[in-house]
């Protein structure tokens, strides 16, 4: 009601206004036999790994919505400081959303420090956040960077719990490259064995688990530089037809044939770049 | 403006009582149990008073670490700042509530949802003015 307006103050973030309605069209909505639409997930194999000067970040590239592949080459490795990035897992939105506002926290507190922003402190910001909204941010991100310290992963649940380990997974797939980490996984490793590893391990889960699929990223993470390879390994190339299924010309008879000429004149040209997989 | 180290107390939606001890029905509409007395949302109640128990809870700390005068000049400082902003129905940029807060180094959702300065419904000007002078 507008003198509600009067009364109140606006304030900005999440509002609940729409939760009752939401709540009462969703009865109504299973009466009639449909469903509500689903958010987009990433069903997902994320890992991270620590290795003799860094550690290497790893994701699959599928998001589903429901039981469709929604996105057949996502990007799941987010940008958070120029020496710390972070997987994400759970609710696709989610995820891109928190990193991204975690991101721009930490370029503000390292330009009030004035030094390289660590691990911990992203650490920190993402569970204390993730603790607030009590676990309906679905968010499972597996964070690692390089700091003054040296290499540091975390992995943070929706809930906000965290766990500092030298090789962690997250997401549906998880279990499969935990077993791979846990077969071949030995310390103070070199930096193609921890990307071979890696890679296993992604390839595990997107074989075995139904919600991650495609290619393999990989981050690594070293003092001073960060390779990002997307793709890493196309592990599910789509197939190629072996016979055309085209008519031939001349298989349906031509009556009559008008060529019009448009004359069109080229004012601007711009090229985008399109993400075709 | 004693500090406890205890939360704000969950008190269901909070009925909008007038002057006379009943439902102001004119400035808060028809009056429904059903709505007032649980929460839409599991985090509706405590993110309406998240900021007020994060201060609480930050004032506490800081009179048992640096003794009560901490609080109470922050506390002046901030009824300060509050008081020089626009008319009510006007934007005000709380620019020297913020510096004070800390909040212009941050970001959360409160900058990026629902900003207030953005919203499609406007307050009647003179109601709203009149409401804040007390008049009405």
């Amino acid at each position: 009601m507008a003198t509600l307006s009067v009364c109140q103050t606006q304030l900005g973030g999440f509002s609940f206004e729409n939760c009752k309605r939401n709540a009462v069209l969703e009865t109504e909505v299973t009466k009639v036999g449909c469903r509500m639409p689903a958010a987009r997930k990433t069903g997902t194999t994320i890992v991270g790994v620590v290795f003799k000067d860094g550690l290497v970040l790893g994701a699959d590239t599928r998001a589903t919505e429901g039981m469709i592949v929604a996105d057949k080459n996502c990007s799941k490795i987010h940008y958070i400081s120029p020496n710390i990035y972070c997987c994400g897992a759970g609710t696709a939105a989610d995820t891109e959303m928190t990193t991204q506002i975690i991101s721009s926290n930490l370029e503000l507190h390292s330009l009030s420090t004035g030094r390289l922003p660590r691990v911990a402190t992203a650490n920190r910001m993402l569970k204390q956040m993730l603790f607030r909204y009590q676990g309906h941010i679905g968010a499972a991100l597996v964070l690692g960077g390089m700091d003054c310290n040296g290499p540091h992963l975390y992995s943070i649940y929706p809930h906000g719990s965290t766990d500092k380990l030298p090789y962690v997974t997250m997401g549906s797939g998880s279990l499969a490259a935990m077993a791979v980490f846990e077969d071949r996984y030995k310390q103070d490793m070199e930096e193609e064995d921890a990307k071979r590893l890696v890679r296993d391990a992604i390839a595990a889960g997107i074989f075995n688990d139904l919600g991650s699929g495609s290619n393999i990223d990989l981050c690594v993470i070293t003092k001073g530089r960060v390779d990002y390879l997307r793709p890493h390994d196309m592990a599910n190339k789509k197939g190629v037809r072996t016979g055309s299924y085209k008519y031939k010309r001349g298989t349906t008879g031509v009556l009559t044939k008008t060529v019009t000429k448009l004359d069109l004149e080229v004012v601007e040209e711009t090229i985008q770049t399109m993400d075709t997989s | 403006m004693l500090t406890e180290l205890c939360s704000v107390p969950v008190t269901g939606m909070g009925q909008h009582v007038g002057a006379y001890g009943v439902q102001d029905t004119l400035r808060s509409g028809f009056s429904s149990v059903k709505n007032e007395l649980l929460p839409s949302h599991a985090l509706e109640l405590s993110e309406k008073n998240f900021q007020l128990n994060q201060d609480k809870m930050n004032f506490s700390t800081l009179r048992n670490i640096q003794g009560l005068h901490a609080p109470l000049k922050l506390q002046m400082e901030y009824r300060a700042a509050r008081q020089i902003q626009r008319l009510p129905f006007l934007q005000s940029s709380h620019l020297a509530l913020d510096t004070l807060k800390g909040n212009d180094e941050s970001i959360s959702f409160e900058d990026i949802l629902n900003d207030p300065a953005q919203s499609e419904m406007v307050g009647e000007p003179h109601i709203m003015v009149e409401y804040k002078l007390g008049l009405m």
